[in-house]
């Protein structure tokens, strides 16, 4: 579904990933793990399509397509999502307005009909199930006065809406109490389907104790040092990271 | 008129105000010295000092040659008499707000039409109507208010309306009497053989503890290019109530000029709203002075503008007395190669202590080319106050935007939502909500999507309705 081939990516010339690999299977939920400021939501961002990115070689492929020179709304069309790391307040704009709009764009990308009120309304109302979402906060602008809980709910419950067939989540644990992390985990892996991969970006193991990943790539200094299988997380966890970089370095 | 020939616009007015003086029957006032007086007072300072140019600091960043230079003709009551202030009726409907309950003055090409007025009962010894009216049946009471609060040699457009203005709307609401439903004034500029320019002149009184609320609009019909000089004085005594709403949709050709005067007195509090969206030279005055203890003004202001269109708003608050109370929150915004101006300024006087001065000015730039000056002015003369101002000037948040395309929707939709969210701050703290919809659409109406932009307001209401 995702095939990332050497890619190398700058911000303000200063090169920020350093030749990334990794391919992403439909299915599959990959963590990338590593330490603060490894390139992680560069990478998350990338291939959402944001701004301010020099990308200095290699290649982002999805579903065949060549995702670079792809503006963000067709990203998402195509069945691209972020759950961003800070979900951004916009005051003015309302939340239930916004996400009924980016479903018909998708709809609408896909050749489906739009949904009307009604209809929408009610996938609304089951999709907030998934994350126990606060109904009160579907008619406010979107994140407004959220609480950071509430902001990362609403991100994946916009997910559950938009139903991406790749989802990246940018630290979504970040700020998540434990009552909390383990709806938003539950929330995740009901989303978990044949068609649909996710990439769990993440400094800690903690969000994988909820939803266990079938591969985890360790992203150190721009570059994926390591990958391996659900036990490497567990591995970090005990060891921190500085072992797998010695590893590397010695290799 | 003999000097419709003339191209020059200080010409038409000299022409206009000696023919006036002639006939001393154009505006109405033909015994009243009082009113020849302030004319002529008036007419002098605009002899002597001319029209402003960029070297005046007020004027600093507006240039008004190119109204100067458009040969306009005044229009007046004469002028009217032909038949040419007619507006069909479907023109007008279009531009009313929607409410249906209102006392309503219209004013066509700067003259008071009673046949599309519609004034309706007012309580005893309330007075909303013509001003030329007024001038006629109650000049006692007109003697000691009007032309009592401008200084006109700050404001040289106001001399010249006092000079040469023949109507307005004169709105009287005496003690204690509370104006439940509002009071609409619409100004039309409409076709005509010559280029007009207007001069609506509004007095607007509140005795102690009167409640009212006033919404000025002004509109240009299809085609017109006008002048509009306009000027309003508003007096309010202890402990009155006044919401005061203007908003401006002249055509992007015509030009607009207009001051807002007002004193008040003891515990009263205006708020004022005013919307700037039309016009291809505006500029718009608030002047006020908190004359008694615990007075106290909201200023909101809007101001949009596109293409080659120029939009001053200058403010300025006299805190005279203790306890006065300034609240200021503008907003504009900017696309093409519009050129916004705000200058708020805030004096506070010597006894003005526990004065309390808020101001906040912020700019949205949709354009490279666009610009806005913006300068809060801040002169303190007591002690014990608390003022505070501020000033932005940027463009769309890169991260809202962001947001909003990684959901799937294109970025031209994106800017928009968030170029309306920015204005609709201001649009929402009006309270009076026939106005508030109407500018929701109409300033909707100016982006790209506005069908989008009404979801989005009316998404929350309507869906939860729906289920």
């Amino acid at each position: 579904m995702l095939e990332i081939k050497n890619l190398k990516v700058s911000v303000e010339d200063k090169q920020i990933l350093k030749g990334v690999n990794l391919e992403v299977n439909a299915g599959e939920i990959h963590a990338i793990m590593g330490p603060n400021g490894s390139g992680k939501s560069t990478l998350a961002n990338i291939i959402a399509g944001r701004d301010g990115y020099e990308i200095d070689s290699g290649e982002i492929i999805y579903e065949g397509k060549d995702l670079t020179e792809m503006a963000p709304e067709i990203r998402a069309r195509e069945g691209i999502f972020l759950a961003f790391q800070y979900p951004v307040e916009i005051p003015g704009v309302n939340n239930i307005y916004l996400l009924k709009a980016a479903l018909n764009a998708l709809r609408t990308h896909r050749g489906e009909p739009e949904l009307d009120a009604i209809e929408f309304m009610a996938l609304v109302k089951e999709r907030m199930q998934v994350v126990k979402m606060n109904e009160d906060l579907l008619s406010r602008a979107v994140n407004e006065g959220f609480s950071g809980g509430e902001k990362k709910r609403n991100e994946i419950f916009q997910m559950a809406v938009l139903e991406p067939k790749l989802a990246i989540l940018d630290e979504t644990d970040s700020g998540l109490d434990i009552d909390a992390l383990k709806i938003v985990a539950k929330g995740i892996n009901s989303l978990r389907s044949e068609d649909r991969a996710i990439i769990i970006v993440t400094h800690y193991q903690r969000l994988l104790d909820y939803i266990v990943p079938d591969h985890v790539h360790v992203l150190s200094d721009g570059k994926i040092i390591k990958s391996g299988g659900k036990d490497l997380a567990l591995e970090l966890e005990e060891k921190g990271y500085d072992w797998v970089r010695e590893e590397a370095d010695a290799a | 008129m003999s000097t419709s020939q003339a191209n020059n616009l200080a010409e038409n007015f000299h022409a206009a105000f000696l023919a006036q003086q002639e006939t001393k029957s154009l505006n109405g006032s033909k015994s009243l010295a009082w009113l020849a007086a302030h004319r002529q007072c008036a007419f002098d300072q605009f002899q002597e000092n001319g029209f402003p140019t960029r070297r005046h600091e007020t004027w600093k960043y507006t240039d008004v040659t190119p109204i100067t230079k458009t040969g306009f003709v005044l229009a007046n009551a004469e002028y009217g008499s032909a038949g040419h202030n007619s507006v069909e009726q479907r023109e007008l409907d279009a531009l009313r707000f929607d409410q249906k309950n209102t006392h309503e003055l219209v004013f066509i090409n700067g003259q008071f039409s009673s046949e599309h007025s519609n004034i309706g009962v007012l309580a005893d010894n309330v007075i909303i109507g013509s001003l030329r009216a007024a001038l006629t049946d109650t000049p006692a009471l007109l003697e000691p208010r009007l032309n009592q609060c401008i200084n006109s040699e700050d404001h040289i457009f106001a001399a010249l309306n006092t000079a040469l203005f023949s109507d307005g709307a004169f709105v009287y609401v005496p003690d204690n009497v509370v104006i439940e439903e509002p009071i609409v004034i619409y100004f039309i500029s409409s076709n005509s053989e010559q280029m007009l320019t207007t001069t609506p002149r509004n007095l607007i009184v509140l005795g102690k503890h009167a409640q009212a609320n006033v919404i000025e609009s002004f509109h240009g019909l299809k085609d017109v290019v006008s002048f509009t000089n306009t000027i309003t004085e508003i007096e309010t005594d202890d402990g009155a109530i006044l919401e005061h709403y203007k908003v401006q949709q002249e055509n992007t050709d015509s030009f607009h000029i207009g001051g807002t005067h007002i004193k008040q007195h003891r515990n009263s509090r205006v708020e004022s709203h005013s919307i700037s969206l039309g016009g291809a030279i505006v500029r718009n005055d608030i002047v006020t002075e908190l004359a008694g203890e615990g007075a106290e003004i909201i200023l909101n202001g809007l101001y949009m503008g596109d293409g080659r269109q120029h939009v001053d708003n200058h403010t300025l608050v006299h805190h005279a007395k203790p306890h006065t109370r300034s609240n200021e929150y503008y907003r504009g915004v900017l696309d093409g190669h519009a050129h916004g101006v705000f200058n708020g300024r805030v004096i506070v006087h010597k006894d003005a202590q526990k004065t309390d001065a808020a101001q906040s000015n912020a700019n949205l730039l949709l354009s490279d080319h666009a610009e806005i000056d913006t300068k809060p002015e801040l002169e303190i003369y007591a002690n014990d106050v608390k003022c505070s101002h501020g000033a932005t000037v940027g463009q769309l948040d890169k991260n809202m935007l962001f947001y909003i395309r990684s959901r799937g929707i294109d970025e031209e939709t994106a800017k928009s939502l968030l170029t309306f969210a920015f204005v609709d701050d201001v649009i929402r703290r009006i309270k009076f909500a026939p106005v508030r919809e109407q500018l929701e659409v109409s300033v909707g109406g100016r982006l790209p999507d506005a069908d989008l932009i009404k979801a989005n307001l009316n998404s929350a209401k309507k869906i939860e309705e729906s289920v």
